[in-house]
């Protein structure tokens, strides 16, 4: 009983040096105390999307950081090429999914963690399912599925009527990424700090060569590579498309590839050029993953516990010559159609889309002409081309509340073109919905949850 | 009830293990009361692409078409019938597949109706510069069209995808005509067959 009690304090003495005891940088609402550490633990679930390089050195940070609640989603398995720096996995367990892997062996060594796996793709499940968790933990390699959680996550924000977001609603979200010996950091409160879509124009844009250089006049050996994934595997394979995650379609790539090297006399065609080519894989080094995990894991028991500011907002470090971090403050896109709070504006129930186009048009913030209207992926009007003006049409004379699913409020899209005279100009604008006198829409129904 | 909120993050820390604790005891609470029907997620790529559709400002001689229906606008396709040149008379349906980070990735654009074009090869891969290399966010689906259909009517020998094509372009203009009709009317062209386009 005793060497418990020894072993659990030891476990958590540079933790408390953190949450008991005060300091000059915590938050307002910060008190300190074995509460808090408690709380911490009893109350905060954590979801980390990703259980890669970066995901397995967020998960064992995570739970040495003292939280219990860990949930892991991946939808991959392990790879031999994996095992250099994914430390969590051996050689037996290769084919394995990661999560399973690497939620087990996370709880074989920190005692008293919950680590719950899901093997799946992020968009196999809920949005109920994100809404769970306190905090959101990105180790991602892809745009696409940033973008995707990021949506997703502000997809929970809702705001007051004076467009202030209400913060019971806010879902926050630290996003770590490496490249090499680059990384980020980045803590994302959406609402409050720029949300992954507030600067998307972050990321390059990829190299991609132009196809009549691959098919005649490659000069290098991803020339090579290209040529074989983009047009050769489509001259001979008619139909089937490839797998960048089979390794036999990989491998005849490869061959592919090296036989068009040596035709033209190009060096350097290798297996693994050829799968860094095709999935765009830059060498990831361990250490770069586990410094960034640390940042994410501290900025996530930051914003949990209030022990100190948080980091605000993106942190970038290079490890390529000496080391070089640095810490950019980058600012909201106010009307960034994912995390704004958009244009609010109160319906009768009985309007029609057509009434709603023509007050869009009249509305003086925003005096959209033209409008055309979606809402959650369903196209409710479009103007152009007559082929959707056409299949729309009849949506003008339904009220938008039906077309809407009779939900109280909810978020449309409306594309048109705004401002007068020489000052036309198409624009996208984001509107919160809300329909008077339907249950369930006052701000005060919100603020009940606090 | 909560306006006198400071919107600067530091003034919310702190705040957050408070809220978590409220929500989680009220989830114990709410166990098995989740009515909320599921809900489609758009992407901003979706939103942006909805932009570029409805300002669609297409010359007669191309139409666009939505195989999946009003709501699926990531894959649509686009006929062309070229007015002027070698392909005068043909129709040309191009597949679009577009990115749920459109426009940060350009689309993807195939040719489905065999042609025999020196920058189009017997695959359908076109090659056209901003769909590639010159992609900037700014373009649209118009610009695509337009750079497709100008592939139409100014075919060029420099960029070739079909070698064969490109070189009798280059050196016997009146023939790559007559390949052009041949191949176009339904036929061979050397060892290639050639599906009707007229």
């Amino acid at each position: 009983m005793a060497d418990a009690t020894t072993q659990q304090s030891s476990r958590s003495r540079d933790l408390d040096k953190l949450l008991l005891r005060p300091g000059h940088l915590v938050g307002p609402a910060f008190e300190p105390g074995t509460e808090l550490r408690d709380d911490l633990q009893k109350y905060v679930r954590i979801l980390v999307v990703g259980a890669g390089g970066l995901g397995c050195e967020l998960l064992k940070d995570l739970a040495l950081s003292g939280f219990k609640n860990l949930e892991v989603i991946d939808m991959d398995r392990i790879e031999v090429s994996n095992l250099n720096r994914q430390f969590l996995f051996r050689l037996e367990d290769v084919g394995k999914p990661k999560a399973e892997v690497a939620a087990k062996r996370v709880m074989e060594r920190v005692s008293g963690v919950n680590i719950v796996p899901h093997f799946c793709r992020i968009e196999d499940k809920e949005l109920e399912f994100y809404s769970e968790f306190s905090i959101i933990v990105l180790g991602l390699d892809s745009i696409e599925a940033r973008s995707y959680i990021n949506a997703v996550a502000c997809g929970f924000l809702e705001y007051d009527s004076n467009d202030n977001p209400q913060e019971q609603t806010m879902k926050p979200m630290v996003d770590g990424g490496t490249e090499g010996f680059k990384g980020h950091a980045r803590v994302i409160l959406p609402g409050m700090t720029p949300c992954f879509e507030c600067t998307i124009w972050l990321f390059p844009p990829q190299v991609k060569f132009p196809l009549c250089t691959l098919a005649e006049t490659p000069r290098t050996a991803a020339h090579c590579i290209e040529y074989a994934h983009l047009i050769k595997w489509d001259e001979v394979h008619s139909g089937k498309s490839f797998d960048p995650d089979n390794p036999e379609h990989m491998q005849w790539v490869y061959l592919e590839a090296a036989k068009r090297a040596e035709l033209f006399g190009i060096p350097g065609v290798t297996y693994s050029l050829t799968q860094g080519v095709v999935k765009n894989i830059i060498p990831a080094i361990a250490s770069t993953n586990a410094i960034i995990s640390a940042a994410c894991a501290l900025e996530t028991l930051k914003i949990a516990s209030g022990c100190s500011k948080t980091l605000s907002n993106y942190l970038t470090y290079n490890g390529v010559e000496g080391l070089h971090t640095k810490v950019t403050e980058f600012v909201k896109d106010k009307d960034c159609l994912v995390c704004g709070p958009g244009i609010l504006i109160e319906l009768d129930t009985s309007v029609t889309l057509k009434m709603f186009i023509d007050l869009v048009e009249d509305h003086p913030k925003l005096l959209v002409s033209g409008a055309s209207v979606t809402h959650r992926g369903k196209n409710l009007y479009m103007q152009a081309p007559p082929v959707l003006e056409e299949m729309t049409r009849s949506n003008l004379s339904l009220p938008l509340f039906e077309l809407m699913d009779k939900f109280p409020k909810g978020v449309v899209h409306v594309t048109g073109t705004a401002g007068k005279g020489d000052n036309r100009q198409s624009c996208l604008r984001k509107l919160r919905v809300a329909f008077k006198g339907v249950d369930g829409i006052t701000d005060t129904d919100m603020a009940g949850g606090a | 009830m909560r306006d006198f909120y400071v919107l600067q993050s530091d003034r919310y820390t702190g705040i957050m293990i408070k809220l978590f604790k409220v929500k989680e005891k009220q989830r114990e609470l709410a166990e098995n009361s989740n009515g909320k029907p599921p809900v489609k997620k758009q992407s901003a790529g979706e939103l942006r692409l909805h932009k570029d559709i409805s300002e669609l400002n297409l010359p007669k001689t191309c139409s666009i078409s939505f195989p999946n229906g009003k709501d699926d606008l990531m894959n649509f396709e686009v006929t062309i019938r070229p007015d002027d040149g070698y392909y005068l008379g043909g129709t040309f349906t191009f597949t679009f597949q577009i990115s749920s980070i459109y426009p940060h990735e350009a689309p993807k654009v195939k040719c489905k109706t065999k042609v025999y074009h020196p920058n189009i090869d017997l695959d359908g891969n076109v090659c056209l510069n901003i769909l590639r290399e010159d992609w900037k966010p700014v373009l649209n689906i118009n610009t695509i069209i337009y750079g497709l259909y100008h592939l139409f009517t100014e075919p060029n020998h420099e960029d070739p995808l079909n070698r064969e094509a490109a070189a009798v372009l280059r050196d016997n203009p009146k023939m790559f005509e007559s390949n052009v009709r041949r191949a176009m009317a339904g036929g061979y062209v050397g060892q290639t067959f050639f599906t009707r386009c007229i």
